[in-house]
Formats: structure tokens, C-alpha cells, sequence
């Protein structure tokens, strides 16, 4: 058949009819082909949030284990060397394959919904780079699991992780896991920059974009830009350990200081991109449970952006104690200090808009509003450390260790679990235990704190992070006791949320359309959404599509239940940047197992380059070749061809 | 009394039209990432270089042939690219051939020279730090190089086989766009090595 290259979008009613022929042309098909080859943006989104949290597991048992060993003075269930593996480990599987990914997730899912869409801008990519996470993930744990994981700290510092003082392979799987799961960070952002810019509902103008989106969108440019900081860096060392190359090594004039300014270029804006998602949720989220909008829309959304547009500006402050000018070191701090500004807008409009509210107790409640306490913990330790005096004291202590917890599990982890208790509903039809999720946010709250205050007084006494042990005399070993009690009951709390999740999962009560009477576009259809999310594609007239009744703030209504039905294949809207007025009408790809294969030839060419096997480098590379041409073959259905009887292959 | 907004729009393009399409915001994202990438790599060669000892720069005064023709050849083939694109744009496959071969074959020269210039070295990779970003820094160009031509290569052999029409024609635009920045991301590589010396950088 052949397309109209324009055409007036059909405007229709929500009807039976209509779903069941959008249900056919979006449908993953069943079996294992299905599995590997969706496309779907909700399947890739649970996904990723599934694996995020097995891996949360994972390291929260290498946490656990390094608490045991330092529970008290003198102990030795693990060597120094495994102690090494353990932290390193644990560091870089929360911060790299656990914190950043869980929001990937939640914004796989979450994005097209909110959005008014029926998918992410570029399907296929957003498959490949949940199977770029889970392929980096298996590449790090298969070193581990064999006794070769990073063994650093997982900001890896030269000299030590050069070959001369660290020979075996345990460097070469970080340095390679690290680039291979660059990709699919860096894929991901893409995927979210052009998604927010181009694939909203009509009407969604920028300035009624929740939060959420600004905070990932703000999120995902600095992925954008900085993830091939960090890539280098991870590169560079590799050369430098199997190809002599000089970057890091003074002996042939190279720059050790090179590593930090390259890994915290990328590493500071990092963990505002890791952050910022989060509290775009509690934007979103904790408004609902007040039953009021949330109180200075247009500063939070400013704030969101300028706290990144500062963050490119103080990656610094992470080595003030390495000898740099003072010039330099008073402009960093300068930065680090003003970055306050924007962040302590943003904590005055939650409070404010809990204030101003009527505040509902419900589980997702309690995580989203104790994250504003946790939040300002976390900050003023680490404006304390902005100030340079004070961070030469406190640099490398478990003061920073402190820090670090409070910001990325007061920043991260509550709200991630608050949102969980808050779209749980949208994605499965079911609400989530309130009994149980008390239960559960009270031992987590309880045990974080236990954990890590105390945190703050061993720095301050002294202890150094890094150490595998510490002899009896020093005044720390009751501090770590409590810490390591702290870290458990912490577990506990943790270990009851999975235990919802999955009790929920399967006999929860039933959830209904917007079981919290939000007001986003996500709750205006079922729960869980059908394939192809909306069946008319909505018109929105305000910031709070579903609030418009009770808000009163202007005559027009935002159109969920009529609009233009695009059912002729898979088809989705395009819209402006700015005004979020139709563009185009463009065609989904099917599913397809492209991304999964190639996943898995770069699989084969990241082991064949740990192995420095050429033959094995050579088959990847081609493997990757193949499956990309696959990939990228233009297609009839598309429309990236030309039709069959296009007049102009007949002469030339 | 509240009124229904509904969106109603006229005609609307269907897929990728010309040079408009997601898949050309797409190249976009990539080339943003990969230009940041330089970028980093330049930061690392200026920075060991401003902290270095004398005698660091191994070339005080590099030669520009055949550097600065190649570097020449390399620039032209972007616009024989788009010369190429042009071709698709207004239905001519002959004029698409030549320019989208066209920058193919130059590409490859390039590449050859590029490959003469590291042999003519009389240091290696491991020599110090300068000949380490030097060879990394070209050699990664050099990738990006490769993966340019594979896509040249590709965007020939689907023009001969009349894939494309002047109105669904995005692989070209969004193909052609990957090599403009090859090329482009050049000139900075090539500045910072060849040129900068001269202007007294870390000599």
C-alpha cells in the first residue's frame, strides 16, 4: 500500500472498536521472540526497574557483609584484598548500576504516559539500552563473582590502578564494564532529550511539563555530555595498562591529576543526574498527597536546570586536597556554596506546598516528605565540605562516607521507593500493603539513621573510609557497632519492601484508573495502560489535565476522550519543542531482536578486548556490524524508502 | 463555562520527510556525545601539556605536508557529501553516486595518508605522554573515520539500488550529517597538532 506523505489526523471518540484495533498494531507478541524483540517502553521500563532493584540486593549485600567486618576492632572475616573488592563493588554497583538505571526505569515507563504519547521517540533504542545495562552488568559481576572485580574504589584512582601496582585482571574488567555501560547511559539520554522535546501531547507547552520530566530531561543533557568524560578516562587507563601508554604514568610525563579532573567532570554533574529524577518524583508525587499544585512551579523547574548549569562548574571540590592552586580552589568552593541556592529553592516549595496543603498519610507520603529531611542532612554536610579548610580536615574520612549516604539514600533511594508505592497502582492494577508499608518505611527511615549519623562523629574523630579494619584503641568501635546494627535493621526495612512488592503483586487490592486522584496525564487511563497507552491522543489545557474542575484556574478543559485516533499502523504524534504543537505523524518500529543481538555482539567484543583475544575482538566487531545494518536497513513500513512505484526509479 | 480544547490540526507530514525526521535528531544526540568526547581528549592533551617539562612536545615544529592537504581533502569531501545528498534530493541518482562515492574515495585517502603520517613517526605510542594522546586522539578520529565510510558505503550501494526518493531520503541526510562531523571534528584535532605548536603551545 502506498502512504500519503501528508494527511489530516482522523478525530475520534474513545471507543471499544478503536482499542481492540490499536490492542492488535501495538500488542508484543507472545513467546520468547516477543520477549527479547519489545519494544514496548513499559515492558523496557519494569525491566529496568526489576534488575535496578535485584542489583540494589546485590549490593546491599556486599554493604552488609562490610559492615560485618567492621562491626568491630580487629576482625578478619575478609582479607584486605577482598575488602578492597567488597567496597569497590558495592560502590560502583549502587552508584553505577543501581542509581542511575532505577530512574532510567521509572522514566522508561513513566515518560510516554505523562507525556500524552505512545512511546519513547526512538523504541528500538530504548530496548537497547536496557540490554546494554543488563550486558554490563553480568561483564562487572562475572569479575567479581571470580575474584577479579574493581578493587579501587569505584572512583579508581591512578596510580594505584595502573598494572605496575595492580597486575592482575580486576582493572581491565572495571575499566572495560565501565565504557560498555556508558553506552547504554549515554543512549538512554539521547532517547529522553528528543522524547521530551518532541513527543508530547498537544497543548503540553514547556511550561506544564512536570517535574519529573524536567528533572530527568536536565538529567540526561548532562548524559549526554558527560558520560564520554568518564568513558575516556576508563579508555585511557586500559591503554595505559595493556598498551603502554603514558596518560596517568609520570614516568613518561604523564598526568595522574589527568584521572581525577577526567572521572569528576563526568562524576560531579553525575550525582546531580542522579538526584535530580528523584526529586522531580517528590515534585510530582508529594503535591498529590497534599491535594494542593505544587508551590512554585516555575522555580522548582528553574532550579532543576540551574543546579545542573552549576553542577558542570564544581567537580573541584572533590579534589581540594590534591595540591591545586589556590585561585582554583577558591572558585570551586565558591561554586560549591552557591549551588545551595537553587537546591534550597526547591526543599521551601516542598515544605511550602505541605504547609499550604492538606497532607494525606499514606506510605508514598512518608518516603517523599522525610527525603526533604533527608535532603537537608545530606546538604549541609556537603556545603560544610564545600568549604575548603574544613574538607582538608574531613577529606577521606567517614564524614564524607556520611555524606554520600545521606545524599543517595535520603536523594535516591526514598524517593525511588516512595514512587514505587506511588505508581505501583498505574503499573500493575494494584495498590500496595499501607500496613505493611509503614512497617516498612519506618525501619528503613530508623535504620539509615542509626547507620550513618553516627557516620559523622567517626570522621570526625578520624577514621578513614577505605581502611578493612581498625585496632581497639582508637574510640570508633562502639560508633561501628551501632553503625553495623544500623546498617541491618536498615536491610530489615529494605528486605519488607521487596516483601510488598511482591505480596502486592499478586493479591493486592484493585487499583482503578487514579487510585490517589492525581493530576497527570497517567491516571487518566487504565491501570495497567493497554500497549498503546491512550487510545485518542489527549489535547492538555493546563498544568493539571486531571485537576482542571477543582482548580478552576481557566475556562478550557483538557480533550482525554477525544482526539485524533492515528490507527493507521502503529502510529504516534510528533510535536514542536516549545508549544507542543503536531508536527508529524510518524510509524513505530515492530518489535525486533536488533538491539538484543546487537547487545550481544558487543558481549563478544568486550570479553575479546578483556582477553585481548584478537580473533574474538575481530568476530564482535563484525558481529556488531551485521546487526547494526540490520538495525538501520531503511524500511518500506517506515517509510524511509521510497514507495515501489516511485516515478523516479523508473528513469535516471 | 469550561470549554473542551481539542487539538484538530490540517494536514501533517506522515514519517520522515526530506532531511525532517527524528532519525536526524537522532544523529544529532550522537554527534553532540561523540564532539563532547573530543572535547575531553583535547582538554587532556592541553592540560598534560601545560604541566609538562621541556621537551614533552616530541614535533616543536610539525610538518604540514602532507598533514594540511589531507586535512584539505578530508574538508572538500563534505561538501562532495552534500553534493551527493543533493543528487537524492532532486532525483538524480548519477549525481548521488558521484558525490556520495565521491566522498567514499576521498575518505579513503585520507585514511591511507593519515595511516603513512603514523608510520613515518619515529616514536611509538608508549614514548611519553604527548606521543600517547597523539596517536590515540588520531587513531580514535581514525575510527570514527571507519565507521563513516562503512556508512558511505552503505548509503551508495542502497542509492544504486533506488532506496531512496527525494521525499523519503532520511538515512542519507541523517548518514551525510555523521560525516560532516567527522570531518568537522577534524579540524580541531588538527589545530590542536599540528598548529598550536606553532603558535608556542607547551613548546
Amino acid at each position: 500500500m502506498r502512504e500519503a506523505a501528508f494527511r489530516t489526523p482522523e478525530i475520534g471518540d474513545d471507543t471499544a472498536v478503536l482499542r481492540a484495533r490499536l490492542h492488535a498494531l501495538w500488542e508484543t507478541e507472545p513467546g520468547l521472540k516477543g520477549w527479547l524483540g519489545t519494544v514496548d517502553h513499559k515492558q523496557i521500563g519494569i525491566r529496568y526497574i526489576i534488575t535496578a532493584f535485584i542489583v540494589l540486593a546485590l549490593g546491599g549485600i556486599e554493604a552488609l557483609v562490610i559492615r560485618l567486618q567492621l562491626a568491630g576492632p580487629n576482625l578478619h572475616l575478609l582479607t584486605p584484598e577482598q575488602y578492597d573488592q567488597f567496597f569497590s563493588m558495592h560502590g560502583a554497583t549502587m552508584i553505577f548500576l543501581y542509581a542511575s538505571p532505577i530512574l532510567s526505569g521509572f522514566s522508561n515507563y513513566l515518560w510516554p504516559l505523562i507525556l500524552g504519547g505512545r512511546d519513547m521517540a526512538f523504541p528500538r533504542l530504548n530496548a537497547f539500552s536496557y540490554w546494554v545495562y543488563l550486558g554490563a552488568a553480568i561483564f562487572l559481576y562475572s569479575g567479581f563473582l571470580t575474584g577479579a572485580g574493581p578493587n579501587d574504589g569505584w572512583f579508581n584512582y591512578v596510580p594505584y590502578a595502573e598494572k605496575d601496582f595492580n597486575p592482575g585482571i580486576n582493572e581491565d574488567f572495571y575499566s572495560l564494564g565501565l565504557i560498555f555501560l556508558g553506552i547504554s547511559t549515554a543512549v538512554g539520554a539521547a532517547n529522553f532529550i528528543v522524547t521530551a522535546f518532541k513527543t508530547r501531547a498537544p497543548g503540553m507547552a514547556i511550561n506544564r511539563l512536570p517535574i519529573l520530566i524536567w528533572g530527568t530531561l536536565t538529567a540526561s543533557v548532562a548524559n549526554l555530555v558527560v558520560i564520554p568524560a568518564v568513558s575516556l578516562a576508563f579508555f585511557l587507563l586500559w591503554m595505559d595498562r595493556q598498551f603502554g601508554t603514558d596518560f596517568f604514568q609520570t614516568r613518561g610525563g604523564g598526568q595522574p591529576l589527568l584521572w581525577q579532573h577526567l572521572f569528576w567532570l563526568f562524576g560531579h554533574p553525575w550525582v546531580y543526574a542522579i538526584v535530580l529524577p528523584a526529586m522531580g518524583m517528590v515534585s510530582d508525587g508529594l503535591p498529590v498527597f497534599c491535594r494542593r499544585p505544587l508551590v512554585g512551579y516555575a522555580m522548582v523547574a528553574l532550579a532543576t536546570v540551574s543546579v545542573m548549569i552549576l553542577g558542570f562548574g564544581v567537580w573541584v571540590h572533590h579534589m581540594f586536597a590534591t595540591g591545586l592552586p589556590g585561585l582554583s580552589l577558591s572558585f570551586f568552593s565558591g561554586a560549591s556554596l552557591i549551588i545551595t541556592y537553587p537546591s534550597a529553592v526547591t526543599v521551601f516549595a516542598w515544605i511550602a506546598t505541605i504547609w499550604l496543603g492538606k497532607p494525606v498519610m499514606k506510605t508514598a507520603f512518608l518516603f517523599f516528605a522525610s527525603m526533604i529531611l533527608l535532603f537537608v542532612i545530606g546538604g549541609v554536610s556537603g556545603f560544610m565540605t564545600a568549604s575548603v579548610p574544613v574538607d582538608w580536615q574531613l577529606t577521606d574520612t567517614y564524614f564524607v562516607v556520611a555524606h554520600i549516604h545521606y545524599v543517595l539514600i535520603g536523594i535516591n533511594v526514598f524517593p525511588v521507593i516512595g514512587a514505587t508505592y506511588f505508581w505501583f497502582p498505574k503499573m500493575t492494577g494494584r495498590m500496595m500493603d499501607e500496613r505493611l508499608g509503614r512497617w516498612n518505611f519506618w525501619t528503613m527511615f530508623i535504620g539509615l539513621n542509626v547507620a550513618f549519623l553516627p557516620m559523622h562523629l567517626a570522621g570526625l574523630l578520624g577514621m578513614p573510609r577505605r581502611v578493612y579494619t581498625y585496632p581497639a584503641h582508637m574510640g570508633w568501635s562502639a560508633l561501628n557497632l551501632i553503625e553495623t546494627i544500623g546498617a541491618f535493621i536498615f536491610a530489615v526495612g529494605t528486605l519488607l519492601f521487596f516483601v510488598n512488592v511482591w505480596k502486592s503483586w499478586r493479591s493486592g487490592a484493585p487499583a482503578g484508573d487514579n487510585p490517589w486522584g492525581a493530576p497527570s496525564l497517567e491516571w487518566s487511563t487504565t491501570s495497567p495502560p493497554p500497549p498503546y497507552n491512550f487510545a485518542v491522543i489527549p489535547t492538555v489545557a493546563s498544568r493539571h489535565p486531571l485537576w482542571e474542575d477543582q482548580l478552576q484556574e481557566g475556562e478550557a478543559r483538557s480533550s482525554l476522550r477525544r482526539g485524533m485516533t492515528l490507527d493507521q499502523g502503529k502510529e504516534s504524534l510528533l510535536t514542536s519543542p516549545i508549544d507542543a504543537a503536531p508536527e508529524r505523524i510518524v510509524k513505530g518500529p515492530d518489535d525486533t531482536i536488533a538491539p538484543f543481538l546487537l547487545t550481544v555482539a558487543m558481549m563478544v567484543l568486550f570479553y575479546g578486548m578483556l582477553l585481548k583475544t584478537w580473533w574474538v575482538i575481530g568476530a564482535g566487531a563484525i558481529l556488531c556490524l551485521t546487526a547494526l545494518l540490520l538495525w538501520l536497513w531503511p524500511r518500506r513500513e517506515l517509510l524511509e524508502r521510497a514507495p515501489d512505484d516511485h516515478p523516479e526509479s523508473a528513469h535516471v | 463555562m469550561s470549554e473542551l480544547l481539542l487539538s484538530e490540526p490540517r494536514d501533517l507530514p506522515v514519517g520522515p520527510i526530506g532531511r525532517s525526521g527524528p532519525g536526524w535528531w537522532g544523529v544529532a544526540m550522537l554527534v553532540t556525545s561523540e564532539a563532547a568526547l573530543f572535547g575531553y581528549l583535547l582538554f587532556a592533551y592541553y592540560y598534560t601539556g601545560a604541566s609538562a617539562l621541556p621537551g614533552w612536545l616530541l614535533e616543536p615544529a610539525p610538518k604540514l605536508f602532507p598533514a594540511l592537504p589531507n586535512t584539505i581533502l578530508l574538508v572538500a569531501s563534505s561538501f562532495v557529501a552534500l553534493y551527493g545528498e543533493k543528487g537524492v534530493e532532486k532525483g538524480n541518482r548519477t549525481q548521488a553516486l558521484i558525490g556520495i562515492g565521491g566522498a567514499f574515495i576521498m575518505g579513503v585517502i585520507f585514511a591511507l595518508v593519515q595511516y603513512y603520517e603514523w608510520s613515518a613517526k619515529t616514536y611509538g605510542i608508549g614514548e611519553n605522554s604527548y606521543a600517547s594522546l597523539y596517536f590515540i586522539t588520531t587513531g580514535l578520529h581514525m575510527a570514527h573515520v571507519g565507521v563513516g565510510l562503512i556508512i558511505l558505503a552503505a548509503l551508495f550501494f542502497w542509492v544504486l539500488d533506488d532506496f531512496f526518493s527525494p521525499r523519503r531520503r532520511i538515512s542519507v541526510s541523517a548518514g551525510i550529517l555523521y560525516w560532516h562531523f567527522v570531518d568537522m571534528v577534524w579540524l580541531f584535532v588538527f589545530t590542536t597538532y599540528y598548529i598550536t605548536p606553532y603558535l608556542g603551545f607547551a613548546r
